[in-house]
């Protein structure tokens, strides 16, 4: 690990005063929420920091139902509290279910709402020093195009970057309708959920949209209604405590047979916590049937542009896809 | 309270490690892992993956499960840590330790002290209502709705401690009887007048 200092800071508007003073200083800045991405990059050398600026004592820890309904969660509140809290559990299980199926308990106690948000690829190149990475070394190259691609995304890849974003919160987020909101030096920004994380193009480096030193506050929840009737799914390698191939969350609204609305947010397949757009046009307005899910899915999928290692994903995902909605069909 | 560096490289840290109060001053850097081992001769947190990903440096901080390896000693400072021998001594086992022996539920012992302190607050997680990825879906989305301790769930539960050896099935064991009779003293507890 390369040596950096330590600050605590006392509130939000402290922290953007000591990112203000580092980049002034010509240094780079690093917040510390959960530290259980970020410790683990500095340590492997993936990430440096001259000063680390630590957010996690700050008060922003609070889960509370908005005059509308909306759920506004604290961005340092854990996320293993989170998916406890019965507010969250009751209004959008999804939520809840795509947390608790992420990480371990320890990670769990760790890990922040906002962090979870900011978590970095899994991709084995980025982790690794020894090899060229774009997302790590922007103009290094991407060793994963050529090379091991079990886990390489399906969708909106580009040639620079086939890195898929890792975190399960992030696709339940991805299916509801979702406000990050952030602090910066300007003041609140609102951010769409779906506008805050990129697509690779020529910039894998990046993320996100947010600016160096904005800070996430908070999330905020506003539906749909009938998050109640959503699931999460998660497939994977072990039946536990590994990242996903790729993840559905799916809520539905069917009334009479038909479809009244749907959601589906889909990991391990985007450089983002990828929204399904297409499959839903499909099927709003349509038949609530097992035939209408595969026909929405494979819509979806013609975009897809699988490598002969990855390929098995879009398998993955025309039988979990219509499972998932066929079961939140059987429970309507 | 403002605990930063000031710019230097160390800093002063002051937590309670198993009732003791400590006072150190350390390299900012220094994880809890590190800082435990290296520095306050409390050798039952183990290092292993160093990277979060075996459980066997798995604490308690104030009353948490955490992996020690990716905490930062700083980020501590005020906070109270028990690890596997706050739970018990040799000579005064606590009823999950005594439960380990008992149904074998080792066989190196690396990761026994983060596979106790696992299990430990574990139950609690439990005992809460905190539901677990097996955790049916209704009884996920209905917080009223107690969450039973089966196998399926102790296995859920404890995957963030990875054991090489295959002792899995007896950890299994060692946490449901310890379960069992936590429950049994509760229920006895209170049938007293």
């Amino acid at each position: 690990m390369k040596p950096f200092t330590y600050e605590r800071a006392t509130s939000v508007a402290d922290a953007l005063r000591r990112t203000a003073g580092a980049t002034q200083d010509g240094a780079s800045a690093a917040y510390l929420a959960g530290g259980t991405n970020l410790v683990d990059h500095l340590r492997l050398g993936i990430r440096e920091a001259d000063r680390l600026i630590d957010v996690s004592h700050l008060d922003l820890t609070e889960v509370t139902e908005l005059d509308d309904g909306t759920v506004r969660i604290g961005a340092l509140a854990r996320n293993a509290d989170v998916a406890a809290h019965p507010l969250v559990r009751r209004r959008f299980p999804v939520v809840s279910a795509a947390m608790l199926a992420g990480a371990s308990g320890q990670l769990r106690n760790m890990a922040t709402m906002g962090g979870n948000l900011l978590q970095r690829t899994r991709c084995v190149y980025f982790q690794d020093l020894s090899t060229p990475c774009n997302k790590r070394e922007p103009g290094s190259g991407c060793s994963a195009i050529e090379g091991f691609g079990t886990y390489n995304a399906l969708i909106g890849a580009s040639d620079a970057c086939v890195a898929v974003h890792p975190s399960d919160l992030c696709v339940a987020l991805a299916a509801l309708d979702v406000t990050v909101v952030v602090e910066g030096p300007l003041g609140e920004r609102r951010i769409d959920f779906g506008d805050l994380h990129r697509l690779p193009g020529d910039r894998p480096d990046q993320d996100t949209t947010l600016e160096r030193s904005e800070l996430i506050t908070a999330l905020e929840i506003a539906g749909p209604g009938f998050a109640d009737r959503s699931r999460y799914r998660k497939l994977r390698e072990r039946a536990s405590y590994a990242f996903a191939t790729v993840s559905v969350a799916a809520a539905l609204d069917v009334r009479d047979g038909q479809i009244d609305d749907v959601r589906i947010g889909l990991g391990g397949v985007a450089h983002k916590p990828y929204r399904a757009r297409r499959a839903e046009d499909a099927l709003r307005g349509g038949p609530a049937t097992h035939e209408a899910y595969a026909a929405a899915i494979a819509t979806e999928l013609e975009q897809a542009r699988p490598g002969p290692d990855n390929a098995y994903k879009i398998l993955q995902l025309q039988r979990a896809v219509p499972a998932v909605l066929d079961a939140l069909t059987e429970a309507a | 309270m403002d605990h930063d560096t000031g710019g230097a490289s160390t800093l002063s840290t002051k937590i309670v490690v198993n009732g003791t109060p400590q006072e150190l001053t350390h390299d900012v850097r220094m994880t809890l892992l590190d800082a435990l081992r290296d520095h306050l001769g409390v050798t039952s947190a183990k290092k292993g993956c160093d990277h979060g990903q075996c459980g066997a440096c798995t604490v308690l901080v104030d009353g948490r499960r955490v992996v020690s390896c990716l905490s930062l000693t700083a980020s501590l400072d005020g906070s109270e840590v028990v690890t596997a021998e706050g739970l018990g001594t040799p000579d005064d086992l606590s009823d999950l330790q005594q439960a380990f022996v008992d149904r074998d539920g080792l066989q190196c012992g690396y990761c026994t002290p983060g596979q106790v302190c696992s299990a430990q607050a574990m139950l609690a997680e439990v005992a809460s209502g905190m539901p677990s990825h097996v955790t049916d879906p209704s009884a996920l989305a209905d917080p009223d709705v107690a969450v039973e301790l089966s196998d399926a769930e102790i296995r859920e539960r404890m995957s963030g401690n990875l054991c090489r050896c295959g002792a899995y099935v007896n950890i299994v064991a060692a946490i449901r009887d310890t379960a069992a009779q936590r429950a049994a003293a509760a229920g006895s507890a209170e049938e007293r007048p």
